[in-house]
C-alpha cells in the first residue's frame, strides 16, 4: 500500500508538489490524471529517488516503510517499481543481462537465491511470450534502437520480471498504437493480485478503456484536486482539463 | 629549463655507458648510437611527444632482475596456447612451449625490415641496445593458431626486439602479454610484415608492475587483402607508451587498431597511432577507450596518413574518455593527412563522466550504485572489447578488467 500525506518538493527551487495526499491500497489501481506540468511525472520522480527533486514536506510510506529515507535501489528492493515515461537506452549492456543483474540485486535483498542464466532465460521466455514480444529482445542493448512501442513493453517486461508490489507507470501509453497499448495493458493486469498495486499516470483516457482503474485522481497545479471512480476519467475526455483547472484555480 | 633538461642526459648517458660495455657486432648498432649519441630520448619539445614526458625517468631506479622472475608465470593469462617467454628480456626456454608449425627463434635481436631507428629515438636505443628477441615466420598459407609471446619482468632496462612475418594467406593470433613486479624499463621494437591475405591477430596486454616504465614501438605493413587486425588492453605501468606505426600497402589491406586504456593513481598511459593508407581501397578502424581513474592522465594520438594513389580509403577514428575522477585527465590529437580526393575519414573524440540518468534508471531497477557504476563502465569497454573474436583471450581481459576495477574501488 501506498501513502502519501501533505508531499511537497521542489526542483531547481520551483515548488513543483504543493501537498499531495493519496492512498493506493493493496490490489487496488489507481489513475493519476492531469494537464501537461501539473507534477506527474515529478511525483514519480519524488517516488523513486531520482536526484535533484527536493521534497520540503509530508511523507511516503510503502507498506508502512519510508520511502523517502530510502536510496532508489532500496526502494526497489522495498517493492517499488517506476515504468519511466522516456526509458534510457544502456549501450554496450545486454538487455538480458540486465534484467538479471536485477532482478538478482533485487532478489538478494529479499533473501532470495540468486537466477543463473538457465533459470533467468526460463523465467523470461515466458514472460515475453505473455508480452508478445521477440526472444531477440533479450539480446539487444537496453532500448538501443527500439522504437517507441518497443522500449514500453521492455518497460512492462522489467516490470513483470521484477514483480513489483508497487508500480508507477509514468505514461507508458504515449507513443503506442492501439495493439501496443492492448499489449502493455494485458502486461499490466495479468499483474493485477491482491498485494499488488499500481499508479498509472496518463493524460489521455485511453489507457484507462484498458487498466479499468478503482479510482481516479486529478492532478493540477501539484495537488490533487479531484478523486472519483472510472467515470471521471470519461468526464475529463468530454470535458478537458479546463473545468477542473478553473476550480483549483 | 637546463636544470630540467640536465637528469634526463644522465639517463641518456647511462645508455650510452652501457652501449660501451658492449662488443659492436653490427654497423646498425653502431648507426644506431651515433643517432642516439646525438638525439637522446623525446622531449615534450617534440611535436610527436608533447603530452608525454619521459622526465620520471631521472628519478627512477631500475634495480637487478630477481631470481624468482619464473614465479609470474603463474600470473599468464589461462589460454591453451604454446608460448614464448621472454624473462627481464632474455628468452627462457624453461618456461616456453615452442609451437609447431611456425618458425620461432630467439637467442639473438629479431631486427625485421621496418624499425627506423633514424626517427623514432626509442627505436634508435633499442637498437644500440637489443640483446634478444623472438623473429616469428610463418610460410605461404599456413594457420599458425594461437602463440603467446610474453614478457616476465622484475628489473633492470631491457630492449626486446621481435620481427614477425607472415607469408601470403597466412593466419596467426598472437597473444602479447606484459606483465612483470618491481621497477623496470621495457622498451621493445616491433616488425611486423603481413604478406597478401594474410591476418595477424595482434591481442596486447600491458599489465606491468606499478612502478615500471613500458614504451613500445611497432612498425606493421599490410599487404593486399591482409589485415592487421589488434587490440591493445592497458593497464599497468607508471609510464607507458604504445606507439603504433601501420602502412597498409596494398591494395584492400585493412588495420584494426583498437585499444581500451584503464588507468588509476599517477598512472600515465599514451596510445600513439599512424596509418598510412599506400594503396587503394584501404580500411582503418581505431576505436580507443579510456577509463580514467585517481590523477591518472591518458594520452591518444591517432594519425591517419592518406596518399595520392590511396582512392576509396576508408578511415576511421573514434577516441572516448571516461574520467571518473576530477583530478584524471585526457588528452586526444586526432590528425588527418589526406593527399587523395575520393577517400571516407572520420575521427571523433568525446570525454565526460558515468551518465547519472543511465546510473539512475539502473539504481531504480535495484541495482546498487557500486553494481551500476561497474556495469556502466564495462558496458563503455564493450564496443572495442566485443570484436575479439578470440574468446578465451576476451574472457582473460574480462577477467582483468573486472579485477582492475574491483582493485580501484578498494
Amino acid at each position: 500500500m501506498l501513502e502519501i500525506k501533505g508531499l511537497t518538493a521542489t526542483v531547481e527551487g520551483k515548488a513543483i508538489l504543493n501537498g499531495i495526499d493519496l492512498v493506493v491500497p493493496d490490489g487496488e489501481v489507481h489513475a493519476l490524471m492531469g494537464p501537461n506540468g501539473s507534477g506527474k511525472s515529478t511525483l514519480s520522480y519524488v517516488l523513486s529517488g531520482r536526484e535533484g527533486y527536493e521534497v520540503t514536506g509530508g511523507t511516503a510510506t510503502i507498506n508502512g516503510r519510508d520511502l523517502l529515507a530510502l536510496t532508489p535501489e532500496q526502494r526497489a528492493a522495498a517493492g517499488l517499481f517506476l515504468a519511466f515515461q522516456y526509458p534510457v537506452e544502456l549501450p554496450g549492456v545486454g538487455n538480458a543481462n540486465f534484467l538479471r543483474t536485477a532482478l538478482n540485486a533485487i532478489r538478494r535483498s529479499r533473501g532470495e537465491e540468486e537466477l543463473n542464466a538457465v533459470q533467468f532465460l526460463k523465467l523470461a521466455r515466458a514472460e515475453l511470450k505473455q508480452l508478445s514480444m521477440a526472444d531477440d529482445m533479450l539480446k539487444r542493448n537496453v532500448n538501443v534502437g527500439f522504437s517507441g512501442g518497443e522500449k514500453k513493453r521492455n518497460e512492462v517486461l522489467q516490470m513483470a520480471i521484477l514483480r513489483p508490489k508497487l508500480a508507477i507507470l509514468d505514461e507508458t501509453d504515449s507513443g503506442l498504437d492501439i495493439d501496443a497499448l492492448k499489449i502493455v495493458a494485458d502486461g499490466v493486469n495479468a499483474l493485477r493480485a491482491p498485494d499488488f498495486s499500481a499508479l498509472v499516470i496518463t493524460h489521455y483516457q485511453r489507457l484507462l478503456d484498458y487498466i479499468v482503474p478503482d479510482r481516479v485522481h486529478v492532478l493540477v497545479h501539484g495537488r490533487i484536486v479531484r478523486s472519483g471512480g472510472p467515470e471521471l476519467a470519461q468526464e475529463l475526455e468530454a470535458t478537458g482539463y479546463a473545468a477542473v483547472t478553473a476550480e483549483a484555480a | 629549463m637546463r636544470e630540467q633538461a640536465k637528469p634526463l642526459e644522465a639517463v641518456t648517458g647511462a645508455f650510452l655507458a652501457r652501449y660501451a660495455q658492449q662488443p659492436g657486432d653490427c654497423d646498425a648498432r653502431a648507426e644506431a648510437a651515433e643517432l642516439f649519441r646525438a638525439g637522446g630520448l623525446p622531449s615534450v619539445r617534440e611535436e610527436a611527444w608533447h603530452y608525454t614526458t619521459l622526465r620520471p625517468l631521472a628519478d627512477a631506479v631500475f634495480a637487478a632482475p630477481r631470481a624468482d622472475a619464473a614465479l609470474l608465470v603463474s600470473q599468464l593469462p589461462n589460454i591453451e596456447a604454446p608460448r614464448v617467454v621472454f624473462v627481464d628480456g632474455r628468452f627462457n626456454a624453461a618456461l616456453s612451449h615452442p609451437p609447431s608449425g611456425l618458425s620461432v627463434r630467439t637467442g639473438e635481436p629479431a631486427w625485421g625490415t621496418l624499425a627506423r631507428p633514424e626517427t623514432e629515438k626509442l627505436v634508435a636505443l633499442n637498437t644500440m641496445l637489443a640483446e634478444d628477441g623472438a623473429a616469428i615466420e610463418l610460410a605461404d598459407g599456413v594457420d599458425g593458431g594461437t602463440l603467446m609471446l610474453a614478457s616476465l619482468a622484475t628489473g633492470g632496462a631491457f630492449h626486446p626486439r621481435h620481427a614477425i612475418r607472415l607469408g601470403r594467406g597466412a593466419r596467426l593470433t598472437l597473444i602479447e602479454v606484459n606483465l612483470g613486479s618491481g621497477a623496470y624499463f621495457n622498451n621493445p621494437v616491433f616488425s611486423i610484415e603481413i604478406g597478401e591475405d594474410a591476418t595477424l591477430t595482434h591481442l596486447r596486454i600491458q599489465q606491468e608492475a606499478q612502478a615500471a616504465f613500458h614504451l613500445s614501438t611497432l612498425y606493421a605493413e599490410v599487404g593486399a587483402r591482409g589485415t592487421y587486425d589488434s587490440f591493445l588492453l592497458t593497464l599497468g605501468g607508471r609510464l607507458a607508451r604504445m606507439e603504433v606505426h601501420t602502412r597498409l600497402a596494398g591494395e584492400k589491406a585493412t588495420a584494426h587498431l583498437n585499444a581500451a586504456q584503464l588507468l588509476g593513481g599517477n598512472q600515465h598511459a599514451d596510445f600513439t597511432t599512424e596509418v598510412t593508407h599506400d594503396a587503394p581501397a584501404t580500411v582503418s578502424r581505431q576505436t580507443v577507450k579510456n577509463v580514467l581513474t585517481g590523477h591518472s592522465r591518458g594520452v591518444f594520438q591517432g594519425k591517419i596518413a592518406v596518399s595520392r594513389i590511396a582512392q576509396k580509403t576508408d578511415g576511421y577514428q573514434m577516441n572516448q574518455a571516461l574520467l571518473l575522477s576530477p583530478d584524471a585527465e585526457i588528452d586526444s590529437k586526432p590528425e588527418l593527412e589526406i593527399y587523395a580526393d575520393d577517400v571516407k575519414c572520420s575521427h571523433g573524440a568525446t570525454v565526460g563522466e558515468l551518465d547519472s540518468d543511465q546510473l539512475f534508471y539502473l539504481r531504480s531497477r535495484g541495482v546498487p550504485e557500486a553494481e551500476a557504476r561497474s556495469l556502466l563502465v564495462r558496458a563503455f569497454l564493450n564496443e572495442a572489447l566485443d570484436p575479439i573474436a578470440h574468446e578465451a583471450a576476451r574472457e582473460a581481459m574480462e577477467g582483468m578488467i573486472a579485477a582492475w576495477w574491483e582493485g580501484r574501488k578498494a
